[in-house]
């Protein structure tokens, strides 16, 4: 149910353009593990997604198969691996947003109310419209869970885990049960606590100069990446009503052709004919902007900030090193204790250094996935931009000529 | 149609019955130049003469063929019954031989006639009146005069022309909004209730000219002023089409005199414009009131159409201004957009990702531009000519409404004229000898004027007839052209910002490709 045909028209939207691949990373996928989203179903309020694996790993049983997830469990495994000490020097690929169909589903609904006030074309017209909406929102949640899975699966850390095995293999229901009331709170708390460190952390000037830019790299771009994912979408939206206004008023213009006894109405029926199909490629460049644009702008928002945590780790654990050596001081001049805050600094001292070593190599990383994404995104946009625009001019030209030549 | 080519049997009496003679020559501009000369209205005589008999409306036959071929081409699913087809063959002197005879079956044939019958049409309107089109206006260079609440607006008119009716060839005055709501509601006065379709003056609009008068210099003011100017020039352009409404004096005098009489009947709360609201209101009271039996299936389907094709360009209208509203809204989100992303260029730390950024960002605001062109284009194309018609159409209307009121008065003159007669019937049989005589020569007076009447009315609700077929006709023939134009240009606008798209996004290409 993911590959439909949307058009009836010219076909200016291969199926791999829509395909669920996961666009926005730049991901070297090897044999040894390979994850994806073969099949999704959508029930009443969640979404199941079958997640199919091929590996030749000897930790798994066989060399592929599937089980079926959803979204909660996907939260889980993403929690469990930020709340694992040994994964605090990495970036944790950021959790997929939850599938949100409420909006399309209202409109679907709104539609049906009101079916007694519109045409019947207007009415399946509208109802086409809005299934591809909503088909779209589908394919657009697989990819962005496909991609968390692919980015754990290509990580020579995170693949290891045994709860990311144990996700992929087990073909039970995981129980996992979303979060109660108790832990929801302790969730906000520990929010409240590393938004006020990760100012103070922030504060500390860090004597690494790489770290240095880093934080005040990424303190930016985050922002950034936030206004230029919330304008996009502002945009698209825009993009989206004008396509919808052609809609209703090549409607119209075809009722009138149909009514028009004068030689205009030949006029009228072709350009509402021609409306359709162009108003068709409008809403194909705002879905393509969406899927290209601001899709990536919203995947490098929550990778930024999974970044941002990095470096909080980094500094909290830099604020610890450092505590411990005051601390060291303090129990030697003391000469009390001093066995004790040895070891704990010493604790400190290597916990810093692993996290400063991996979280060095994860931002070059990072770096490097950002450009290939972005590279890959624009040359994409900028190619289905032109190849919409040439379509839709043909279009224009080819009922311009034939008006014309009814004059 | 052979009593038109003919000088008609005409007698002084039935001259006089036309009140408005001085048309009387422009009823023939479309037809073949040797009429131009014919001073009176042989048509409606012969009508006259042929029609006695008829209680209500002319029936399709008797008015001039030249009616009916208009109407056959330009609605070509219509029926109108031909009882004499042995007219057309008379035609024949006219410059178009290709028109088939038309019999009713030849009305449902495909397209082609309409076509051929819009090309002859025109040969024959500019053999007619050879330069009758040769009239270009302009309306420009607004300019304020005069401060706070009593400044307005006054709007330069240049009209190039080659007619003989105007002293010159180019010409321009200066003219204010009122003035053109005084031209119109004179040309309205003078020829609506003859079943004219005058068109309609364009919408007064308080706060906008309060706020060009306070003197905000914002753009919105700008723009008003853009629409009006618009607007004034697209109504002065369809009053000259007009070639009744051209060889107004009225007309003349707007375009050519320097100075004009302020035209402060226009004015919402003045006397005059009081009583056009009560007459308003009259008017919509007694169109209720008045129940016509249409005998004439044509007036029927007619007013019909016009009900549908109001009510469908009305919600266009409203569906393209939403267009308008969103296209706009699209310039601006594209351009924050824009913003957005050269600041993100700028803090990206990879050079050439930045630099590709910024071109983005660059195509961005371009494409922010062209969605306000084309937004301009939606609007001052499509929506200002929707809205125009939908304002014709109630012209139409009217015009429809006065032949209901025309027919009313010649019912009402019927009626009176019976009671006369009753009156005198029982007078036969009174037995009062010496105040008899008396009597009976005054009802006698009476009934003759009121047979004037009757025959009066008659004929004015035939001329109104015959005269709204023919605007009718003039109107759907302008309406189709005007749409046809307006579509190619619109669809030439769409193409244009898909062509330039399409080099923005060309451009940008190999700056993403260079990305390394």
């Amino acid at each position: 149910m993911m590959q439909e045909g949307l058009d009836d028209g010219p076909d200016f939207l291969s199926e791999e353009d829509r395909g669920p691949r996961a666009v926005n990373v730049d991901l070297q996928t090897d044999a040894t593990l390979q994850v994806d989203i073969s099949d999704a179903l959508s029930e009443r309020d969640k979404v199941k997604f079958t997640v199919h694996t091929k590996s030749t790993l000897p930790n798994f049983k066989q060399n592929e198969f599937s089980v079926v997830r959803q979204h909660e469990e996907f939260i889980w495994l993403h929690d469990s691996f930020v709340d694992n000490e040994e994964y605090a020097g990495y970036i944790i690929p950021p959790a997929p947003p939850r599938p949100d169909f409420d909006a399309s589903r209202e409109k679907l609904q709104k539609l049906g109310e009101g079916e007694g006030s519109m045409t019947k074309e207007e009415f399946t017209k509208m109802k086409q419209e809005l299934e591809a909406e909503y088909l779209a929102i589908f394919k657009k949640t697989v990819a962005m869970h496909e991609v968390f899975l692919c980015r754990v699966a290509a990580h020579p850390i995170l693949r290891k885990d045994i709860n990311f095995h144990v996700f992929l293999e087990y073909n039970q229901d995981l129980s996992v049960r979303g979060k109660n009331k108790k832990e929801k709170l302790e969730d906000f708390f520990k929010n409240v606590v590393k938004s006020a460190d990760g100012v103070l952390v922030a504060g500390v000037k860090d004597v690494d100069d790489f770290f240095e830019h880093e934080k005040t790299f990424l303190l930016e771009y985050h922002n950034r990446v936030k206004d230029a994912s919330a304008k996009s979408d502002k945009m698209i939206r825009s993009h989206k009503n004008v396509s919808e206004d052609f809609n209703r008023i090549a409607a119209t213009l075809y009722t009138l052709g149909t009514q028009d006894s004068t030689d205009v109405c030949k006029f009228f029926l072709k350009i509402s004919e021609l409306l359709e199909k162009t108003r068709k490629i409008e809403a194909r460049v705002a879905a393509d902007e969406d899927l290209k644009l601001a899709d990536l702008l919203k995947y490098y928002l929550r990778e930024s900030q999974a970044a941002k945590d990095l470096l909080y780790r980094r500094g909290r654990a830099l604020v610890d090193y450092e505590n411990a050596n005051k601390a060291l001081d303090k129990a030697r001049s003391k000469s009390k204790d001093v066995l004790l805050a040895e070891t704990s600094q010493q604790v400190c001292c290597q916990k810093f250094e692993r996290i400063s070593e991996s979280a060095k190599q994860e931002l070059i990383d990072f770096k490097t996935r950002r450009v290939a994404a972005f590279r890959k995104n624009l040359v994409e946009l900028a190619e289905l931009e032109l190849k919409h625009a040439k379509g839709n001019l043909q279009l224009l030209q080819s009922c311009l000529g034939v008006l014309k030549g009814e004059l | 149609m052979a009593a038109e080519r003919e000088p008609p049997p005409l007698g002084d009496a039935e001259q006089t019955d036309f009140r408005e003679l001085e048309d009387g020559e422009d009823l023939f501009i479309s037809t073949a130049s040797t009429l131009e000369s014919s001073p009176s209205s042989p048509e409606p005589a012969s009508l006259h003469a042929e029609d006695i008999s008829t209680s209500n409306g002319p029936k399709p036959a008797e008015i001039s063929l030249e009616d009916d071929r208009e109407d056959l081409f330009a609605e070509a699913t219509e029926e109108v019954s031909l009882d004499s087809p042995e007219r057309e063959p008379i035609l024949s002197d006219e410059p178009s031989p290709a028109i088939t005879p038309v019999t009713p079956t030849a009305l449902v044939t495909p397209r082609i006639d309409p076509v051929m019958f819009e090309r002859c049409k025109e040969e024959l309107e500019e053999e007619a009146n050879g330069d009758s089109f040769d009239i270009d206006i302009s309306v420009s260079d607004p300019e304020k005069v005069g401060e706070g609440m009593n400044a307005y607006m006054a709007y330069k008119v240049t009209t190039k022309t080659s007619l003989s009716i105007f002293n010159k060839k180019e010409f321009s005055v200066k003219r204010r909004f009122s003035d053109f709501l005084g031209l119109h509601s004179k040309l309205a006065s003078k020829y609506m209730h003859i079943g004219y379709i005058v068109p309609p003056a364009p919408e007064k609009s308080i706060v906008g000219m309060t706020k060009v008068k306070v003197g905000k210099e914002d753009p919105s003011s700008a723009e008003f002023v853009e629409k009006r100017r618009s607007a004034l020039e697209r109504y002065l352009e369809r009053t000259v089409k007009h070639p009744t409404l051209l060889q107004d004096p009225d007309v003349q005098q707007f375009l050519e005199s320097s100075e004009l009489p302020r035209a402060v009947s226009t004015q919402a709360l003045s006397g005059a414009g009081i009583l056009r609201m009560v007459n308003k209101a009259a008017d919509a009271v007694n169109k209720m009131t008045i129940k016509m039996n249409e005998s004439d299936a044509w007036f029927e389907e007619k007013q019909q159409q016009f009900e549908n094709l109001d009510q469908q360009l009305r919600k266009l209208h409203t569906s393209v201004e939403t267009l308008v509203c969103h296209r706009k809204e699209l310039s601006v989100n594209t351009a924050a957009f824009a913003k957005s992303a050269a600041m993100l260029g700028n803090s990206e730390d990879h050079t050439a990702l930045s630099r590709a950024l910024s071109q983005l960002a660059e195509v961005e605001e371009k494409i922010d531009q062209l969605h306000q062109e084309q937004a301009y284009a939606d609007f001052y194309l499509f929506s200002e000519l929707l809205s125009d018609y939908v304002r014709l159409i109630t012209a139409v209307k009217g015009v429809f409404d006065q032949r209901m009121k025309t027919w009313q008065k010649w019912q009402d003159a019927q009626a009176m004229l019976q009671k006369k007669l009753e009156a005198e019937a029982k007078l036969q049989y009174a037995n009062k000898p010496d105040k008899l005589q008396q009597a009976k020569d005054e009802i006698r007076e009476e009934i003759e004027e009121w047979e004037g009447k009757v025959q009066q009315g008659e004929t004015d609700f035939k001329q109104i007839s015959k005269t709204i077929r023919k605007e009718v006709g003039r109107f759907e023939k302008e309406r189709v052209k005007d749409f046809k134009a307006v579509i190619i240009k619109y669809l030439e606008s769409l193409v244009q910002t898909q062509q330039q798209l399409i080099k923005y996004w060309e451009a940008f290409l190999p700056e993403a490709k260079a990305i390394a």
